[in-house]
């Protein structure tokens, strides 16, 4: 049997997300009208023999949280638990914390994967891939394409093109090392434990003997990536799997966009009941578009390409939406035009009112070409000109613009808007 | 009695309206510029127009034909071969202002304002003198030339763009002359302001008419709006019946009986709507003016923008910021529209963030 081990991080990480993360822990973040991990554990639940799903972080196990697990176990009929980490213990030191629940039921192996991650799982082909493994210790990484100026962002790695072995393995990289970049997934046996131990005892050591190399973590933490995986490559116990597949981070709000267009189009390969169609006395649909079942659209609205409208959201007459995202309980009135923009929780955009931002997709012109990890300012300290978000209960008066801009919650706007951030 | 208005040159302020037609004939409150005046002049008795012309006379000969017979009045083309500044264009016309030996008067062909011809006339004759300039109070007189005269009217001094507060009158661009004034001027190009005027005022023959109700020099966009504005406020006042009333009417509109207004506008205040506009469903437009042969597609909202005969604005579109567009321009749905001067027969397909020129 196997399991599957969620690392969905805490507070103090994916500060990148603000303000959308301010409310709400960001894995429960909804993309595509769902948790971001909710798409996780229903890929997970299309193969059969993962028994339980864990999820490990250090978030305070919120309302928010505990209920979403709750009804998400119940919905899959999958057991799942969340182990919450006493504090932040990097990408395997919460993995070796809990390697005893983890192992409890003798899994043959465990998929592992980072929350943040937006991908079409290739889970049934990797486990093929590693069962076709002809050694008994083996971990496999999930990988992908890059562009050579973009892969170092990532985790790069060097693949033996016959045995698939990693013969190498560096995150981030200051100069050009592979453009196949490791997907954050992964399917260990249980000997990983060994290798994470073997860590886990020398830093702990050093502490007393002086000389910890984990400078300004604490002696606990211990990086999957870098402590672990890259002294693994080339000792013929860590495999890569490629894949074609849609792959994305999800750091920034920007992305989430991103991701929100693509899981919206794989609904339209495994769940095309999700997406809405036209019918008569319904709202115009243009393209992929996920409208909640409790939302309530006048039917002379226009939505989409690629729009997701969340629970209990009113989308008045004449309204326009496109590539954007409105989070529940938001108010759309009459004749708004809300394009490239996230709209948060509780908010409303005034009649007549535009709120827009502008997408940071990857280069079209270039394949496996990824988003960009755009910094927020410019060089001559201007905003960079993204997507604009609405944190919760904004108000936006009717006839005006919120153009490249991003407000906090609560926040109350007076007038128009444009490339500035609202605290 | 004779007039003289003072038409010139390319308007290039209004442009991109002024490219393909003379600034005369550009449409204010739903009548092309040069009649508001013309009408006014024909009421206080002027029976013969001319025009001092250096550009598309002949699109504006045209256009004036049909009003000479309606109005039954002799309409003249002075045509300057090359340009004669503020005062040349009366030594061009001098043989015609001379017949009849009586005043005539002389008008910037860009003033808005309720024109007072009657009531000029009356005090020119009073005064015995050889020129009546009208005077105008505004905010910021700094921007203008300012005119400095005594209690009985009599003008002492100008200033131009005075760097410190002198006085808050400036020259409305209104004269009524005496012929005698032509024999101060010579044929070629000369300003009256800063030529003629001083030695006038010096020989104690200029007086000062001051004005009464709105004015303003609408020869650019900025301008013509708040100039529009004014306009329909003084019709409000005046003839309010001309104005429109009705679901989704607001403030003060004008609309032209051809047009077709959707359901669920909100139009106004401040608006002109030109003959065989169609605003469809759900548009906002504020403080603006729509000239011939628009559309307007639904849910689009619009404020401070001149927009030129046969557009199409789309769907969605918000356009703002004195935007002003030429003729036959197209905006494609769901764009933003930021003070952008487009010119004729331009479809645009991105948005306009911030004020520029589309070519």
């Amino acid at each position: 049997m196997l399991k599957a081990i969620i690392l969905i991080g805490g507070a103090q990480k994916g500060t990148r997300f603000r303000p959308l993360s301010l409310e709400l822990p960001k894995p429960l973040f909804p993309v595509a009208g769902f948790p971001m991990v909710y798409h996780h554990i229903e890929a997970c639940s299309r193969v059969p023999d993962i028994k339980e799903i864990l999820l490990t972080g250090f978030y305070q196990p919120t309302d928010a949280l505990v209920k979403f697990i709750q009804d998400t176990s119940k919905q899959f009929k999958i057991p799942i638990r969340y182990l919450q980490e006493y504090t932040s213990l990097g990408t395997a030191g919460g993995l070796y914390h809990f390697r005893d629940q983890i192992l409890s039921g003798n899994p043959e192996s465990f998929f592992v994967f980072n929350v943040d991650v937006c991908c079409d799982f290739p889970l049934e082909e990797m486990l093929e891939f590693h069962k076709s493994l002809p050694v008994n210790v083996k971990f496999t990484m999930l990988a992908t394409q890059a562009t050579k100026q973009q892969s170092v962002n990532y985790g790069c790695l060097v693949e033996d093109e016959e045995t698939h072995e990693v013969r190498h393995y560096v995150e981030k990289p200051q100069t050009f090392v592979s453009s196949t970049i490791n997907c954050g997934t992964y399917l260990f046996t249980p000997e990983i434990f060994q290798d994470i131990g073997e860590v886990f005892q020398k830093n702990q050591d050093a502490m007393f003997n002086g000389g910890l190399d984990n400078v300004g973590n604490g002696r606990d933490t211990i990086r999957l990536e870098q402590d672990i995986l890259s002294p693994l490559a080339g000792t013929g116990k860590l495999f890569v799997y490629k894949t074609a597949r849609f792959w994305s981070q999800i750091k920034s709000a920007g992305s989430a966009i991103y991701a929100n267009r693509h899981y919206l189009e794989l609904y339209g390969k495994y769940h095309p009941e999700r997406l809405a169609e036209n019918c008569d006395g319904g709202p115009k649909i243009i393209g992929d578009v996920f409208i909640h079942p409790t939302a309530s659209v006048d039917h002379t609205a226009t939505l989409g390409p690629n729009v997701t409208i969340g629970v209990n959201v009113h989308v008045g007459p004449g309204v326009r939406v496109r590539e954007s995202m409105v989070l529940q309980g938001a108010r759309l009135e009459d004749h708004c035009c809300v394009l490239n923009s996230i709209v948060g929780w509780n908010s409303t955009v005034g009649s007549w009112s535009r709120v827009e931002g502008t997408p940071c997709d990857p280069n079209p012109n270039a394949p496996f070409s990824k988003i960009e990890g755009d910094t927020l300012f410019k060089n001559d300290g201007r905003l960079n000109p993204s997507i604009t978000i609405l944190g919760s209960n904004v108000f936006v008066p009717a006839e005006i613009i919120i153009l490249n801009s991003i407000v906090l919650p609560h926040k109350d706007i007076s007038d128009s808007v444009k490339n500035q951030i609202l605290l | 009695m004779k007039a003289l208005i003072l038409v010139g040159g390319y308007g290039t302020r209004l442009r991109p309206l002024t490219l393909n037609r003379p600034k005369p004939l550009v449409e204010f409150g739903n009548k092309p510029m040069i009649l508001h005046q013309v009408e006014a002049l024909v009421e206080a008795g002027v029976n013969h127009i001319i025009l001092a012309v250096s550009y598309l006379s002949d699109m504006l000969e045209q256009a004036l034909k049909a009003q000479e017979q309606k109005l039954n009045i002799k309409i003249t083309m002075s045509h300057e071969e090359e340009p004669l500044g503020t005062a040349g264009p009366l030594a061009l016309a001098k043989k015609l202002l001379k017949e009849g030996n009586e005043p005539f008067f002389v008008l910037n062909s860009d003033i808005s304002c309720d024109f007072p011809f009657k009531a000029m006339i009356e005090t020119h004759k009073k005064n015995g003198k050889e020129g009546l300039i009208v005077v105008t109070k505004v905010e910021e007189p700094s921007k203008y030339g300012v005119v400095i005269y005594d209690k009985t009217g009599r003008i002492e001094r100008f200033v131009e763009k005075p760097q410190e507060f002198v006085s808050n009158k400036i020259n409305a661009g209104l004269y009524i002359f005496s012929p005698a004034i032509l024999d101060r001027i010579q044929l070629k190009p000369t300003s009256i302001e800063k030529e003629v005027f001083p030695n006038m005022a010096k020989d104690g023959e200029l007086f000062a008419f001051e004005l009464k109700g709105y004015w303003m020099d609408v020869g650019q966009p900025k301008d013509f709006l708040t100039g529009m504005c004014l306009y329909l406020t003084h019709l409000r006042s005046t003839t309010p019946e001309k104005l429109a009333k009705g679901d989704g009417i607001v403030g003060n509109v004008l609309v032209d009986p051809s047009a077709k207004i959707g359901k669920n506008c909100r139009i106004g205040p401040n608006v002109t709507i030109g003959p065989d506009v169609i605003v469809e469903d759900g548009v906002c437009i504020k403080r603006s003016t729509v000239l011939k042969g628009t559309t307007c597609k639904s849910h689009s909202w619009i404020e401070s923008a001149i927009i030129g005969w046969k557009c199409t604005i789309g769907q969605w579109v918000r356009m703002e910021n004195v935007s002003v567009l030429g003729e036959d321009v197209i905006v494609k749905d769901e764009l933003y529209v930021n003070g952008g001067r487009i010119l004729p027969h331009k479809s645009i397909g991105d948005s306009v963030a911030e004020p520029q020129i589309i070519m």
